[in-house]
């Protein structure tokens, strides 16, 4: 055994390169750009590069972002949730009803419709720590069992299958605090109409990413993915952990409920439902592992940023739109062995 | 060292302890203790009862009969992390580190040096980076990378890095899990080195393996464990290796046994 001091002479420093193509997010990264740069080529409108193409694809990504960064921090903590998609419609009408049904101010049904959230997400998390089901059974038991609430409550309460009448009272004046709930939730911005839910996407992105990798709760949800019998033997919360991860997904799909409840001034019973997928597909592309216990946050967005693309860049490109759905199922494929070429090349890890 | 240690009380003792499983008798009637400071060695080959045995030291199982003692006091744990809250850290063979985790993050796991306060508290990460280096050589354990995932460290400097993470955390007593059973012979005694290291800094080890030569190379105390009940007791003064290895295998076992510790010597 060499002395402390003394340099280990079978190891070479780790090159910057070698330290840049560890990261988790990297596939993904190298991807979105060429997908970028295939949409700006096969653009036949000329906007896909423009600001206002930009303002497009960020849109439909800001939504999947959201709660895709939510989503990847539960893979990485090792765990799933299917009802990540139905809760959009589940807080969207949550509030709505609230609001229109029961006509308590706006601004008090979205604090209530987070609470519900966490309500919803400390379910989902309580019951997979404490029956020890597999979190994919359980997220799906409450999937369906939303979706059937979600239609059988607002025909109860609305005879239709939406919620209507968000922006307006009964009179037809403004609702009070409508205006300030649109602003914060769903206004434009600039000249090229970027939404506020844009905003909302990156920072989150900021501040999952520091969560993650700067704080000792971020270490947590690497541990209870990565190995939850050693992290519990080394005395770090699993249970707790793990119900905290499900919340944050839940509240991430309730704060998406609200911005679209806020822009469409409406909600249908059926809308969330079958996108829990693409955030799964956004995480997965973004470098998370389907066994948990590896990722970034940043990974969740650059999935979305490439989900977004796709859904634009394909109508930009004229084609049909029902191959956006062929297109995502290629890119998760890929994604992943990319991911796994790199990861193998890269990190010398065993798996 | 027997002699001086006999007045105050042993860092952790178990009397007349017993553990059942429905109808399953895994211990009965185990009596040990764990003298301060020193090595003590729990000997036994497969089915003996040691992976029991650890579970009710660590806290994971409460014995179904006897009593435990840490430091004199009669003790019962619900669940490990009262026994680590008493200095008593457990290594367990594969399930200690995380391994897809960087080196630094799996050393401070449950004990993240934070700065500031909620919302604002963040990890220390360059503190813990170096730290972790630096605490890590300070035991011999040279980390080219502390970023770099623990699994692809070897086997001997997972264990080392999960003895040293004990050590540096204020444990009082450490229980290793069969620390060399996976290892070569050059990574066994450097791991066999650190175990001594970390008795001669005022830790109380109780290092369970199935292989007499480890042992006796490090321990102070042995005790024979065979089908669930101590078969006997030993101190480093009154027994010999060959004697311990006669009666770790007896029998027929005992030729292949003498060829292999001829080849080894």
């Amino acid at each position: 055994m060499s002395t402390a001091t003394a340099v280990d002479e079978r190891v070479s420093k780790a090159s910057p390169l070698t330290r840049l193509m560890r990261r988790p997010e990297i596939g993904a990264l190298m991807g979105a750009l060429v997908v970028y740069i295939f949409f700006a080529v096969a653009d036949q409108t000329g906007t896909f590069f423009s600001l206002d193409g930009t303002a497009r694809w960020t849109d439909v990504a800001s939504t999947y972002g959201i709660i895709a960064i939510a989503v990847a921090l539960l893979m990485i903590g090792g765990e799933f949730d299917l009802s990540s998609g139905v809760m959009i419609g589940s807080s969207g009408l949550f509030a709505g009803l609230l609001i229109t049904e029961y006509n308590i101010g706006v601004w008090p049904s979205i604090f209530l419709t987070f609470l519900f959230a966490a309500a919803i997400g400390f379910t989902n998390g309580w019951l997979v720590v404490t029956t020890g089901l597999p979190s994919f059974i359980v997220t799906l038991a409450m999937f369906f069992s939303l979706r059937g609430i979600n239609l059988g409550v607002t025909k109860l309460l609305t005879d239709t299958v939406r919620v209507a009448g968000i922006a307006e009272l009964p009179d037809g004046s403004p609702r009070p605090g409508y205006e300030s709930a649109k602003a914060v939730f769903a206004s434009d911005f600039s000249a090229y109409s970027f939404r506020i839910a844009v905003v909302w996407w990156l920072v989150l992105t900021v501040l999952a990413t520091l969560v993650l990798t700067r704080t000792r709760f971020g270490n947590w949800i690497f541990a209870v993915g990565g190995d939850s019998n050693a992290a519990r033997n080394v005395g770090v919360p699993v249970r707790r952990t793990k119900i905290m991860l499900f919340m944050y997904v839940s509240m991430s799909s309730c704060l998406v409920g609200i911005i679209s409840l806020m822009r469409l001034k409406s909600m249908q019973a059926g809308q969330g439902v079958t996108q829990e997928f693409i955030f799964i597909i956004a995480a997965v592309v973004g470098g998370c592992l389907l066994t948990g216990g590896y990722g970034s946050a940043i990974g969740g967005t650059i999935g979305a940023a490439i989900i977004g693309m796709a859904f634009i860049g394909i109508a930009y490109a004229q084609w049909n739109t029902d191959w956006t759905w062929l297109f995502l199922g290629l890119i998760l494929f890929v994604a992943v062995l990319t991911n796994s070429l790199i990861r193998r090349r890269f990190q010398g890890a065993r798996k | 060292m027997t002699e001086t240690s006999s007045h105050e009380p042993a860092a952790l003792a178990l009397e007349n302890v017993g553990k059942r499983f429905g109808s399953v008798i895994a211990l009965s009637d185990v009596s040990m203790s764990v003298p301060k400071n020193q090595v003590t060695c729990v000997l036994g080959d497969n089915g003996a009862g040691k992976s029991t045995l650890i579970k009710i030291l660590s806290g994971v199982h409460t014995p179904s009969d006897g009593q435990m003692y840490v430091n004199g006091e009669p003790t019962t744990f619900t669940s490990p992390r009262e026994a680590l809250d008493m200095g008593i850290a457990t290594v367990f063979q594969d399930l200690a580190t995380v391994p897809l985790m960087a080196v630094w993050r799996n050393f401070y796991l449950g004990n993240e040096p934070t700065r500031g306060f909620w919302p604002f508290k963040g990890l220390r990460t360059k503190y813990a980076k170096e730290s972790c280096k630096a605490e890590l050589a300070e035991m011999g354990i040279d980390i080219r990378d502390t970023e770099q995932p623990v699994g692809t460290l070897s086997g001997g400097e997972r264990q080392a890095v999960s003895i040293a993470r004990a050590v540096h955390f204020g444990a009082n007593v450490l229980i290793l899990d069969e620390p060399t059973s996976a290892l070569g012979v050059k990574q066994s005694g450097v791991v066999l080195k650190h175990i001594r290291n970390a008795a001669d800094a005022g830790v109380s080890v109780v290092f369970i393996t199935h292989n007499p030569h480890h042992a006796y190379l490090v321990g102070d105390n042995f005790y024979l464990l065979n089908r669930g009940q101590m078969m006997a007791e030993y101190t480093k003064d009154n027994v010999s290796r060959e004697e311990l290895v006669k009666a770790m295998a007896g029998g027929a076992e005992l030729d292949a046994l003498a060829h292999e510790l001829g080849a080894k010597g």
